[in-house]
This record gives C-alpha cells, structure tokens and sequence, in this order.
C-alpha cells in the first residue's frame, strides 16, 4: 500500500478522518434522496407498496389492542348478577346489599333497584312507549357483586354457590364465559397477524430488494466505471443501501399517515360506540414506541433487502 | 515501474491474447505499445490494471507483484494508479467536476481539500471554465481531457492510457499528447497504447510493438530526434 499515490492518501485520513467519514455517510444519504426524488413516480409507487404492507399489520394491531382494551372492562367481570326474586323489598335488597357487602370475598355490591333499571332501558333501549303498556314493572332488584380481585376459581364458584342458595335469590347469572371466549380468539388472531406480518416483511424485502436490483441493473456502467478507478465493493455498495435505507423509513412514515387516516375515518362510528358504552371507551391509537417500531422495521427491511440485492449482483459487476 | 516477465494470457477457448511477453518500464519513462488490434495492447493494460490475471508469468508494477494482490485488495491497487480509456469512460449524470472529483472521494478526501485538486487537474487540461458542465455537452476531446484529469487528481506515479487518442482527430490527438508529455515532465511513468505510429514517431518515444501477443519491436528513439527536447514552431504542442 505504501507505494504509489501513497503519500496522497495519508495526508486525507490524517486530516480529521471522523468527520470527513461523516460528512461523506451524510453526503451518500441525501444524495440517494435526492436520486429517488428525481423519479418521483417510480420511487412513489414503491414506497406507497411498503407503506401499505406496513399499515396491514399495524393497523390489524391496533384493532387487536382497541379489543383488548375494550374487552378489558368486561373480564374485571369476573362480577356477577343475582336477580332478587320479584316479591322481595327494596329495603329487603338493601339489607341484603350491606350483609354481602361485609363478606370477605366480596370487593363490591351494587344494587341496581328495579325503577332505575327500568328508567334506564326506557332510555336506550327505544321501546319507551311500549313499556307504557306494562301494568308493572317486570324488572327485579338486581344486585351487582364483584368479588374481591385475584380470588381462585374455586373460592368464586363458594361465593357463587352459597349466594344462589340465599332465599331471595331468584337467579345468579355469570356472564363471563364469552369474554374468555373472545379472548382467547383475539390471542389466535394475534398470533396470525403475527404470521401474518412475517410474510408480509419478506414481501418487503422481496419488494425493495427487486427495486435495487432494478437500479443496480441500470447503474450498471456507472458501477463498472468506479469500480475501474478503485472503488471498493463497500464504496459502489453504500448508495444502495441508503436508497434501501429511504425507501424503508419512508415506507414506515407513510404506514404510520394510513393508519392515522384509517382512525380519522372511524372516528364518526367510534364515537357512536363509545357513547354505548356510556363514553367509557377511547380508541387508542398507535402509541410512540409503537410507531418507532413501525418505522423501525420498515428501515430493517429496507436495509436487508438492499443489502441482499446489493451483495448479490455487485460482486458480478466487474470492469471488462 | 513496470516488469513483466512471460506472460501468457489464454483466454478460455485456448485463443491466447499474449504469449510469454517480457518488457519492462523505467520510472519515468513515457512508452507506447503498437500493434495490430488483437495484438495484445489491450490485454497488458489490464493486466497492469488487474483487470485480467495471467495464466502464466509474473506481472511486477513499482514492486508490488500483482499475483499477490488479492480480489479484496485490488481496489487499493488501482487507486495507485491513472488510467484513460479510448471511450473516456465518463459518468454522464454528472458534471464535470464531479467526474474528476471521483477518485478522491473513493479515497476519501474532504470536501474542500478534493475540490483543490479537482481545480487544479482541470486546469492542467485546460477545462477549468467547464467544470459545471455535463460531460455530453463537451467535444469528444474535452471530454477526453476530462477523462485524463480524472485519471491524474490522485497525482498517481503511473498512467496507463488505452488508446487514448483512437476517436480525437489529428490535432486533438496532438493536444492529448502534449498534454501526456507534461505529465511525463514532472515524473510521471506512462505507458500508452495506441496504433496511431505517424503520431508516436512525432513524438519520439520509446516504442514497443506486439503482434500476435509477442513483442516485435522494442525501439528506444529518445535522442538526437526527440521532438520535445527543442521547441520547434512546426511542433505546436510545444509552447
């Protein structure tokens, strides 16, 4: 090495190598940029492809997330009703409120008295006017009972029992069965978005690896020629893998922009929803560490597809 | 600077481009190679080049023997070393300064020190007021020129030239010379193919000739004709 030209390249390394490292890193990355911005189009569509097999799974995510939180007020209901057979008092009910309010495996009782269950589905329920041809209310007492949170199945089923069997008890219903059911479905689709998302990565590397191969191909004289003069395999590399770089982290940015109009559309039938759920509800949109992980795997993809496209064909690329 | 020592050079098919070529270069000479096309002039330039290895013989450039330089090594290699090429192989998205800057950004110059030395080699081929210009809006002969002020920025002690002059006219072959021989001035080794001998004999250079991949003639002609010793008026290159 230290022969010919030699006494050139000291005097370059020696004068502030880091900097000069940086500045040549920073230079290849906006000028890759710069390269996509003049095919605006081509380079458009490709990122618009990423972005899109990006937001699939992210937003299937966030549907996931919105179940859960959704669902998450239902399985706290490990609560039960008791419907309070339709003779017994309102001070009855109280009565009976307070003795199992003092119950040591219950955390909470409430008792929903019949007038107020029935004003209540008088008003959301829209069958106001024909309730008025009820003589009576049909409605029971109910009282409400969460027992005390991270209580056993077998102390639960206990309280469950020993509560059915009181005199007043008309009928003790556990409703939550369903949430588990749905549970457990939410964690099956999880998992397939899970698979799901794998093969869609691979697109993207598929995707963003063609496209350079593409650019490779027609750069071709362009890398023969520097190569000829001396540029290593790193050197013709480097553009490469910083136009994999952008498509990617743009590719992740656009994800993040659909799912966020993808909320904004929904935002009308959500609001619907959560006023059924008595303004309970929030949709929960993609937070920081989740977008950064969007955005992070898109550059991830970008960079092994490019790298994979890049060491494949440009060792071929030889001067003749 | 350069010792070759029989090298064959058999392409696959058994057709062999040189067979058991030795020749030498001194440091600082300036040497053309003649010869047919197929003779091999081109096949010894990449050989100095590494473009191509031998299949036999040992190729020996300022000490280095070439048999050694591995595949991951070869880039360095060809760093150390100038190389014009008949159709200038220039990159057309960019502009000329940019073309020239190129080596010194491969070797990782900083900005403003590579923009001294691009200015400068431009300007020792006279195209320092084209530098922002693209390349296809040159002359074949300025962009010739821009292809050799690429091939000396790194300031290399040798310059291999493949045809360098093969599409450029009488006069602007005669430029491109000139300007060969100044760099051959200030010490520059340079060995360049060419067919064009009415224009060598002009110039009065060691001359070596290969025909069928041999070595035929080896004629050092610097002396009592050297053309570039006195300046003459009928030698417009000299000024």
């Amino acid at each position: 090495m230290a022969r010919l030209g030699a006494q050139e390249a000291a005097p370059a390394r020696r004068s502030g190598p880091v900097s000069i490292w940086l500045a040549r890193h920073a230079g290849t990355l906006v000028g890759s940029l710069g390269r996509l911005a003049r095919q605006p189009l081509a380079s458009g569509l490709t990122v618009l492809v990423i972005a899109v097999t990006l937001a699939l799974p992210a937003a299937l995510h966030l549907v996931i997330k919105n179940a859960r939180s959704l669902s998450a007020g239902w399985q706290s209901a490990l609560d039960f009703s008791l419907y309070l057979a339709p003779e017994t008092s309102l001070a009855d009910a109280e009565r009976l409120r307070d003795l199992i309010a003092q119950r040591a495996d219950v955390a909470g009782v409430q008792l929903i008295d019949k007038d107020a269950a029935l004003a209540e589905f008088r008003e959301g329920s829209g069958f106001g006017a024909a309730l008025d041809y009820l003589s009576e209310n049909p409605l029971p007492h109910t009282l409400v009972i969460r027992p005390v949170p991270g209580s056993s199945e077998a102390s639960v089923s206990l309280l469950h029992e020993e509560l059915a069997n009181l005199p007043e008890t008309d009928l003790l219903q556990v409703d939550t069965e369903w949430v588990q059911r749905f549970l457990a479905i939410l964690d099956i689709v999880q998992r397939a978005i899970g698979i799901g998302g794998i093969l869609l990565g691979a697109a993207i590397i598929v995707i963003i690896g063609n496209t350079i191969r593409l650019d490779i191909e027609n750069r071709r004289d362009e890398i023969e020629v520097t190569k000829l003069i001396g540029a290593s395999n790193a050197f013709v590399r480097r553009p490469f893998l910083y136009t994999g770089f952008w498509y990617g982290f743009l590719g992740g940015g656009l994800a993040l922009a659909l799912v966020a109009y993808g909320l904004y559309a929904l935002r009308v039938p959500v609001a619907r929803l959560s006023g059924l759920y008595g303004n309970r509800f929030e949709m929960l949109s993609l937070g920081l560490a989740e977008s950064a992980v969007i955005v992070g795997v898109g550059v991830l993809l970008g960079l092994v597809g490019s790298w994979l496209a890049a060491a494949r064909h440009m060792r071929r690329i030889e001067p003749r | 600077m350069i010792n070759i020592e029989n090298a064959v050079k058999r392409f696959p098919g058994g057709q062999e481009a040189l067979k058991g070529l030795t020749m030498s270069v001194a440091r600082g000479e300036m040497v053309f190679v003649t010869g047919h096309s197929g003779a091999g002039k081109s096949t010894l330039l990449r050989l100095i080049a590494l473009i191509e290895r031998p299949t036999s013989g040992q190729v020996i450039v300022d000490g280095q023997n070439l048999a050694r330089v591995s595949r991951r090594r070869i880039p360095a290699y060809r760093r150390q070393i100038g190389m014009v090429f008949q159709d200038h192989k220039l990159l057309y998205d960019r502009p000329v300064f940019d073309n020239v800057a190129l080596p010194l950004v491969i070797a990782g110059f900083g900005h403003r020190e590579a923009a001294r030395k691009v200015r400068a080699a431009l300007d020792q081929v006279g195209l320092l007021h084209k530098e922002r210009q693209l390349p296809e809006t040159l002359s074949t002969g300025e962009q010739q020129r821009v292809g050799i002020a690429r091939a000396i920025v790194t300031r290399p002690k040798l310059l291999i030239a493949d045809e360098p002059t093969g599409n450029l006219d009488p006069d602007l072959s005669l430029e491109v010379m000139r300007i060969f021989r100044r760099f051959n001035e200030v010490g520059v080794t340079l060995l360049i193919a060419s067919h064009d001998i009415a224009l060598i004999d002009q110039l009065g250079c060691r001359r070596i000739a290969l025909e069928n991949g041999a070595l035929v003639l080896d004629a050092d002609e610097e002396g009592g004709d050297d053309g570039f010793d006195a300046a003459t008026p009928d030698e417009p290159w000299r000024d």
